[in-house]
């Protein structure tokens, strides 16, 4: 994934706005960072996991993604909202969800 | 070494890009499995498309100045007219190409609105794209009611669920008192190449549907259950849950009318009881046997008339076993 340059509103000026409103950077609400938003942290029980794609397939905030490297699936904290879904879908209960912080 | 060789190996995933092209960092509350329908209609179609969205949910949170999620060509239109904006950026696209004046590769089209700015504001945009045949797709991302202003009754609220415009009581004991518009017929009716529902619980039939909308010779229309944590007061982690019992109870049913042929998507023997899908949502928190009855008549009815229709239109042919010899 490319580095984002954009900053959020509050951090930016009317010096800084392109003439006409134009947002020169496509996806730029990556730096905008939604895991702020959890109380609940999925936690990655690798050893249980069985590589089927389900949560990844499933997260509706691509927080989830593939490294086959090292064959695991890896969480992205900046962005995971803490909604559940993925371990409530996994098949074989390889995500244990907790208090964050905990 | 036997706990190495038990190790589950990563394979690559077939038929479900790892590109995204809605980005992370959007602000769809947690559990949206409508932005989870985007996410995946969006892969099936590919990056080389146009994008026209009506205002809703998922224009809002995907679009806060001076961000935006969308790594494609993505036009933010008003309430009433993706259809229209969509269909004139199809006939652009096709004189620009005719002219040589854009490279001459395909495009896909797509217009995109909620159910209230589908089967409600939008419904004659729509009508017209349809009727004019422009080759696009129109996906209606359909959570039951317009959620970005507030969860307010559209004409695709089922019958029994309460809104803030139709809310249970003792004036209206059911809460929404009429049926849910049947748009997906509607749009069958305007004898366009291609109609499907899908939902995303069941992400492999949408993403092959969204597949042959892309192929279609003229006008396709995907009506895609998406299920809304907030307005349907369900826990987030059930989203993918509910759309399912939607469709195994028969409420949501899955098919496709490909060239006027009905065909089902999903048929199980046995249809789950509705109550399975309604209990637990707050939206129907209200009904009692009486009402659940109501409802579940209304979808053995309309199950029915789905299988009449399947048999009707269907190829004689292909499912029935030989008959002669
Ligand atoms: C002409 C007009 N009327 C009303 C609105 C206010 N408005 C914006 S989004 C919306 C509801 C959208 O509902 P729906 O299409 O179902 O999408 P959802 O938010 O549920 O995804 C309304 C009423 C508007 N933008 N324009
Ligand atoms: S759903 Fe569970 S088993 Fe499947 S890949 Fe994800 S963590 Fe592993
Ligand atoms: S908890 Fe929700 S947002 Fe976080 S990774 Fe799982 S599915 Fe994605
Ligand atoms: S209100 Fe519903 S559809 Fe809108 S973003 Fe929230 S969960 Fe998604
Ligand atoms: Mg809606």
């Amino acid at each position: 994934m490319e580095e984002i340059v954009s900053k959020p509103i509050d951090e930016i000026t009317w010096r800084e706005i392109e003439p006409g409103g134009v947002i020169t950077e496509a996806g730029n609400a990556r730096s905008y960072h939604t895991g702020s938003w959890r109380s609940l942290r999925p936690h990655y029980l690798e050893e249980k996991c069985i590589r089927c794609w389900r949560c990844y397939i499933m997260c509706p905030d691509a927080a989830i993604s593939p490294d086959f490297t090292n064959n695991r699936m890896v969480w992205n904290y900046d962005y995971c909202k803490g909604c559940g879904i993925c371990a409530y879908e996994c098949p074989v209960d390889a995500i244990e969800v907790r208090e964050e912080g905990e | 070494m036997p706990e190495e060789s038990k190790k589950k190996i990563l394979k690559p995933l077939k038929n479900f890009p790892l590109e995204e092209h809605i980005a992370s960092g959007h602000r769809a509350c947690q559990g949206c499995a409508e932005v989870l329908a985007v996410r995946h209609v969006l892969k099936a179609i590919g990056p080389e498309m146009v994008l026209a969205m009506a205002t809703g949910c998922m224009e809002i949170i995907s679009s806060p100045y001076p961000l935006t999620s969308w790594n494609v060509p993505w036009i933010h239109v008003a309430f009433e007219n993706a259809a229209a904006v969509g269909s004139g950026v199809e006939a652009g696209l096709k004189a620009l190409r005719r002219k040589g004046r854009v490279p001459d590769k395909e495009v896909t089209v797509v217009a995109m609105g909620g159910d209230g700015g589908t089967s409600d504001i939008g419904f004659q945009a729509l009508s017209g794209m349809f009727e004019r045949g422009h080759k696009m797709i129109y996906v209606c991302v359909d959570n039951e009611a317009y959620m970005n202003t507030g969860i307010q009754r559209s004409s695709s609220t089922p019958f029994g669920a309460s809104t803030t415009t139709s809310p249970a009581g003792k004036m209206s004991p059911s809460g929404q008192n009429t049926s849910k518009k049947d748009m997906p017929g509607i749009a069958a009716a305007h004898n366009i190449p291609y109609v499907a529902t899908a939902c995303p619980s069941y992400y492999s039939d949408l993403m092959k549907k969204v597949a042959k909308a892309k192929e279609a010779d003229g006008p396709a229309y995907l009506h895609i259950l998406s299920v809304c944590p907030t307005g349907w007061r369900i826990p987030p982690e059930k989203a993918i849950e509910y759309g399912q019992l939607a469709v195994d109870t028969g409420i949501f049913p899955l098919y496709e009318v490909d060239h006027g042929v009905w065909k089902m998507s999903r048929k199980p023997k046995q249809l789950k009881p509705v109550a399975d899908y309604l209990k637990g949502q707050g939206r129907y928190r209200h009904l009692d046997e009486t009402l659940i009855a109501v409802i579940q008549k209304g979808v053995d009815e309309k199950w029915e008339r789905l299988l009449k229709m399947t048999e009707m239109t269907g190829p004689a042919t292909s499912e029935q076993p030989a008959q002669e010899e």
